[in-house]
């Protein structure tokens, strides 16, 4: 597919022959997670489709989304034409070689664009170029960490820009939401998100909310509760709360799959809290779209396929 | 909620026929048209193609050529409409289209067009790329590819039961207007604030 005005392309880096096995297991993570939405996601939606009534343009909405993820597994097509953000959380054994890990992972991104896995999303924000392979700066991200053990454990998420273009950070207090640092005032300012993102990030959303930190680490560190799974209970138990509270009342509010009305405006909430300093007290709120789509894999350090993450 | 099959183009009678809230299946040919095409019919340009009485609809299908050198449509969700907004008040008076087809709900200015010149607004299901595509039977041609590129260029799909909601409609009526006041209403009484 060609798309205009199309900008310098970035060569892809050489695949080693000794990085071969990572590049197909990195390309297969991409093409999993493009096209088929982990049992937690789908568990979900088919909950939401279950509280919507009868005939109702809520349950229709719900119906059709359930109906594309299906489709999108069969034909391994993407799921949704918007491949989004391409988002890679890295554990790496200690001492192992991470440039060469990035590399890998910008010829497998290469190569899945090719392939039609992912869209020709990258554009250069001064000229408006399209990079034509989704590298460029800043594209793709991969946060890595590293851990002790002798494996690689991998996860992607693929993150949309209508459902990024409704994310919200606040700064504490807030006083046109009467919004007072502490956790009544998180609650204040995340139902007001959920208001003001009505269907416009592709509700039922999921949400990623960080309580302090700055205003970086908050939104990259609000992405990374994505990982966690739609169904977990947080071991913090204030947060736990939270969160349940959240839902229960950003459903009541009545704006539904793609703001049609109904019951289902999320599919779930996740917090976490990061010390922050005494002057500032940020929220950051990241929306997810329903087509919540994340995957990973645990592998070897040579980069074999052991198992799948979300299965 | 109502089911209504229409076949384009439709008359503006059947149009005004509707009511937010309706769902309908779209048959018969519809053209896509994003930010390039707007801006294109905004500055009164003309297109090869006759649109009256048909449906535009925001989205940047991704199409392959078959080994048989045939257009297949590979993914056909809708893109954010608002980004219209600036235009397509001027497109559906200068142009004639009946339906416009997206995501997200448009502005003040395409309502009143909506009123004053008979057409309405299609909520596509936002992410549905595969079931969308799935209804386009035959891409009959494609106008302006070379200046605009694939996701820009004019798609013309013929299409059967493509799935939609009516959600602003040719009487001022608007499900998004409505849905955020309710909602804001609803907000108000959980935060325990007063309006
Ligand atoms: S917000 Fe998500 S579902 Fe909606 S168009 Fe973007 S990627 Fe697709």
């Amino acid at each position: 597919m060609a798309t205009n005005p199309k900008g310098p392309m970035k060569t892809p880096p050489a695949v080693p022959a000794t990085h071969q096995t990572l590049f197909e297991t990195l390309l297969e993570l991409i093409r999993m997670t493009s096209t088929n939405l982990p049992p937690d996601v789908r568990k979900s939606v088919v909950d939401g489709l279950e509280k919507e009534k009868a005939g109702s343009a809520g349950e229709y909405a719900m119906k059709v989304i359930q109906r594309n993820i299906d489709i999108a597994c069969g034909v391994s097509q993407p799921l949704c034409q918007d491949t989004g953000s391409i988002l890679f959380f890295v554990k790496t054994p200690v001492g192992y070689d991470q440039i060469s890990f990035a590399e890998v992972a910008e010829a497998a991104v290469a190569k899945a664009t090719e392939l039609g896995y992912l869209r020709q999303n990258s554009v250069d924000s001064i000229t408006g170029q399209n990079s034509g392979n989704n590298l460029g700066p800043g594209t793709p991200t991969i946060y890595f960490e590293q851990h002790r053990s002798e494996d690689l454990d991998i996860r992607l998420a693929l993150k949309g820009g209508g459902c990024e273009n409704v994310g919200a950070q606040y700064s504490l207090p807030d006083s046109r939401l009467g919004a007072g640092r502490d956790l009544e005032g998180v609650r204040k300012v995340v139902l007001d998100a959920v208001y003001q993102a009505q269907g416009k990030g592709c509700g039922p959303g999921i949400l990623g909310v960080v309580i302090g930190g700055d205003r970086s680490t908050g939104f990259s560190y609000s992405k990374k509760l994505f990982l966690r799974p739609l169904d977990d209970e947080n071991p913090d138990g204030r947060l736990a709360e939270l969160e349940k509270r959240i839902m229960q009342e950003a459903n009541s509010l009545g704006i539904g799959p793609m703001g049609f009305g109904g019951n289902t405006t999320l599919l779930g909430v996740k917090i976490a809290a990061l010390n922050r300093l005494p002057a500032s007290f940020y929220v950051s709120v990241s929306y997810m779209c329903w087509a919540f789509r994340r995957q990973g894999v645990k592998a070897a350090a040579n980069g074999a396929l052991k198992e799948w993450i979300y299965k | 909620m109502r089911e209504i099959k229409l076949t384009l183009p439709v008359s503006e009678e059947q149009v005004r026929a509707l009511n937010v809230g309706d769902m309908v299946l779209l048959s018969g040919v519809l053209y896509t048209g994003r930010d390039a095409v707007h801006k294109h019919l905004y500055e009164g340009k003309s297109i090869p193609v006759d649109i009256r009485g048909s449906a535009i609809y925001h989205c940047g299908p991704v199409v392959v050529k078959t080994e048989s050198g045939e257009w297949s449509v590979r993914a056909a969700g809708p893109t954010t409409s608002t980004r219209e907004e600036p235009y397509q008040a001027t497109v559906i008076e200068k142009f004639g289209i009946r339906a416009v087809i997206g995501k997200g709900g448009m502005g003040a200015k395409t309502l009143k067009a909506c009123k004053d010149f008979g057409c309405v607004y299609l909520h596509a299901v936002g992410g549905a790329a595969q079931v969308l595509a799935e209804t386009v039977q035959k891409v009959r041609g494609v106008s302006m590819l070379e200046e605009f590129g694939s996701p820009e260029a004019i798609w013309e799909l013929e299409v059967k039961d493509f799935p939609a909601l009516v959600t602003i409609d040719a009487h001022g009526n608007s499900l998004h207007a409505d849905v955020a006041a309710s909602s804001e209403q609803k907000l108000n009484e959980v935060l325990g604030t007063k309006k």
